[in-house]
């Protein structure tokens, strides 16, 4: 388990339990009731450390290794996926990924970004950061949705669409609105859930949906905090202000009414206890599903596209 | 001498009225440095004579190009909401807010218009890069959102202009929604069956390329206007390699096919002006000359030629411009002067 800083006096905590517990293993002393007690100590201090996390803790939380990824998700939540490769024009971009599956039992299509596990996983996703072709595939997915009616699940953990040069020349701004316009265009349900990282245009490119939940320690932001930060302070090291300033905590979204969930997390976090978080979300999934199921492709679309004209109009005088 | 220099200089110079300071006479290129006359460079819409670079240009300077005789009907745009996250950086936002519209004039980076275009109806919006760099918030989405809709009531063509760095920073993820938002806009417009053009110009980035900016029916481009998503410097410091000559350039977006046609800012309105009168079946705008193809090659701005059948335009469609105007002769430094041609 890799521990962020702040995480550092629990992972004490938990590396003695492990020493006490070899120990009682080793010379057969009974010491459940000492184990118990720092076990104590460790619920208490993740449940207050995590009660009170700073939007750049959050930031920490939502990036860190060993959070489960989409790919997590996928084994967890479907069954009969069928991944669908390529874009039909260029290229098989891995940073999304993307297919038919069923959910609890009902077909639908699913996509989402896969950050990787590993030095190994993560090159052959580009670390989640999609080039246009990744977009073009959520197009071409979309559409087989909207002919069959398929009600699309999406998962979102990108740092961003990624930065290259072969990316702008292929048009990755172009293929990025492209996957926005078919996500508002769907006429199926669209439901989506930020796992992780949500960056900007890259996440809001798979993120246009009827519903949009996010997990209780996951990030929504316009940019990064360290963008942000070397833009606005002109130094990358004041990412902590940015993180602040962005509000880019699920909390904060909820308030301004941008998503319309916060799945709550286990305690310490989703990558303390994966069949916890798995459960959560696919729940969540099953609940909007149902909800939206009622209605028709016509008024899925025009309902999401409504939803989305009233963001920041309120304010307005 | 020098003591009657240094007393008497600084005085007269107090004496000069302001306005007639050289640098307001003088407009220094930005690409080739050449000092230009102001007046010359206001004529031909700030246009380099020497380079032919495109200067920025403010959003009602578009609206005078574009729409006939100057005159347009402004859409009153709601005020935006003042600062929904309460952003602070170095600055608060609603004091960055307050210098851009002291600096501008304008109440944020949008402005939205309708009137006649060659006698067709059309609706512009159009961005203002001076404002926080063009940047797009929650009342830039509403601008689009509004010229939309006026758009689809008038059954108007509607012809967005973006200049912007891309999504406003200080409105946090409600500006990251407006990405959202111009979309749905754009969508209006398209199940009306309205042409929706867009003029690409220096500088379209981020966010703002990334949805209503790359949606266009038509998508037009000024010459050498920087398009893309990514920032040069953040791709620099990603790939750690020397970015290919002249990438992200309007040109360069032409060539990867991202952008249909590159236009000298005199040919826009007429260029306008034909696509959208063929794409709503209307005779040809009668101030017109119709304009032919030079070649097949040419993908730029139409060249007004001699129609086809004059036995000399045969003879010019190798390629070399026919009307003896565009002729560069050898002895030119640069592309010669666009006023000299200009459609105004
Ligand atoms: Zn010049």
């Amino acid at each position: 388990m890799y521990f962020l800083d702040f995480e550092k006096p629990i992972a004490e905590l938990e590396s003695k339990i492990e020493e006490l517990r070899h120990l009682s293993d080793a010379d057969g002393l009974n010491i459940a009731e000492e184990v118990g007690r720092l076990q104590v100590k460790v619920d208490k201090q993740l449940k207050g450390v995590y009660a009170k996390l700073t939007p750049w803790q959050k930031t920490q939380v939502a990036r860190h290794p060993n959070r489960p990824h989409c790919i997590d998700y996928l084994k967890a939540l479907f069954t009969d996926v069928t991944p669908l490769a390529g874009d039909r024009v260029f290229g098989e971009d891995r940073a999304i990924i993307g297919g038919l599956a069923r959910f609890r039992g009902q077909g639908v299509v699913v996509v989402g970004q896969e950050k990787g596990d590993d030095t190994e996983t993560r090159l052959r996703h580009n670390f989640g950061m999609a080039m246009p072709e990744g977009y073009r595939k959520v197009c071409k997915l979309l559409d087989l949705a909207d002919r069959f009616q398929l009600p699309v699940l999406t998962l979102v953990d990108t740092a961003g669409a990624y930065p290259g040069v072969s990316a702008e020349e292929r048009g990755q701004a172009e293929a990025i609105a492209r996957s926005i316009d078919a996500c508002l265009d769907l006429r199926a349900p669209l439901v989506s859930c930020v796992i992780g990282e949500g960056g900007s245009g890259g996440a809001i490119a798979i993120a246009a949906g009827n519903t949009v939940m996010m997990l209780e320690h996951s990030i929504y932001s316009v940019i990064s905090p360290e963008g942000c930060a070397s833009i606005l302070w002109r130094s990358g090291g004041m990412a902590q202000q940015a993180a602040e300033a962005l509000r880019l905590t699920a909390q904060d979204l909820l308030e301004f009414k941008i998503i319309d969930e916060v799945i709550a997390e286990p305690m310490g976090g989703a990558h303390r206890d994966r069949a916890a978080v798995f459960a959560s979300v696919g729940d969540a999934f099953e609940r909007h599903l149902r909800e939206l199921g009622t209605l028709d492709g016509a008024t899925l679309r025009q309902k999401r596209r409504e939803k989305f004209l009233r963001m920041g109009r309120e304010g307005l005088a | 001498m020098n003591w009657l220099t240094n007393l008497v200089r600084p005085k007269i110079r107090n004496l000069v009225p302001k306005k007639d300071v050289p640098e307001n006479l003088w407009v220094k290129c930005p690409s080739c440095e050449h000092m230009l006359f102001r007046k010359d460079v206001e004529k031909s819409s700030m246009v380099c004579s020497r380079c032919g670079h495109h200067m920025r240009l403010p959003a009602r300077k578009r609206l005078e190009m574009l729409f006939d005789g100057g005159n347009y009907t402004e859409i009153q745009l709601p005020v935006p909401a003042p600062d929904p996250l309460k952003f602070k950086d170095l600055k608060k936002y609603p004091d960055r807010l307050k210098d851009a519209q002291t600096k501008t004039g304008e109440k944020d980076a949008l402005i939205v218009a309708h009137g006649w275009l060659a006698g067709m109806p059309v609706v512009v919006a159009a961005f203002n890069f001076d404002f926080m760099g063009g940047s797009m918030g929650v009342a830039v989405g509403e601008g689009l959102v509004q010229a939309a809709e006026v758009a689809v009531q008038q059954r108007a063509a509607l012809i967005v202009i973006p200049a912007s760095g891309g999504a406003r920073m200080q409105e946090g993820i409600l500006s990251l929604m407006q990405m959202a938002r111009s979309t749905v806009a754009v969508q209006r417009v398209r199940e009306a069956r309205l042409p929706y053009i867009v003029l690409l110009t220096d500088p379209t980035t981020g966010g703002v390329t990334a949805s209503f900016a790359m949606l266009g029916d038509v998508t037009l481009s000024e010459p050498g206007a920087v398009i893309g998503f990514a920032g040069a410097r953040v791709i620099e410091n990603t790939i750690r390699q020397k970015l290919p000559e002249g990438f992200q350039r309007a040109e360069y977006l032409r060539d990867h096919g991202m952008v249909d046609l590159v236009v000298h800012r005199k040919d826009i309105k007429s260029t306008i002006a034909r696509i959208i009168s063929i794409m709503t079946h209307r005779d040809a705008p009668s101030e017109l000359a119709p304009a032919y193809l030079s070649t097949v090659e040419e993908t730029d701005s139409p060249l007004p030629l001699p129609p086809p059948g004059d036995p000399e335009a045969a003879a010019r469609a190798d390629g070399r411009p026919a009307d003896p105007s565009d002729e560069v002769s050898e002895d030119d430094e640069g592309p010669e002067d666009p006023t000299q041609h200009g459609d105004k």
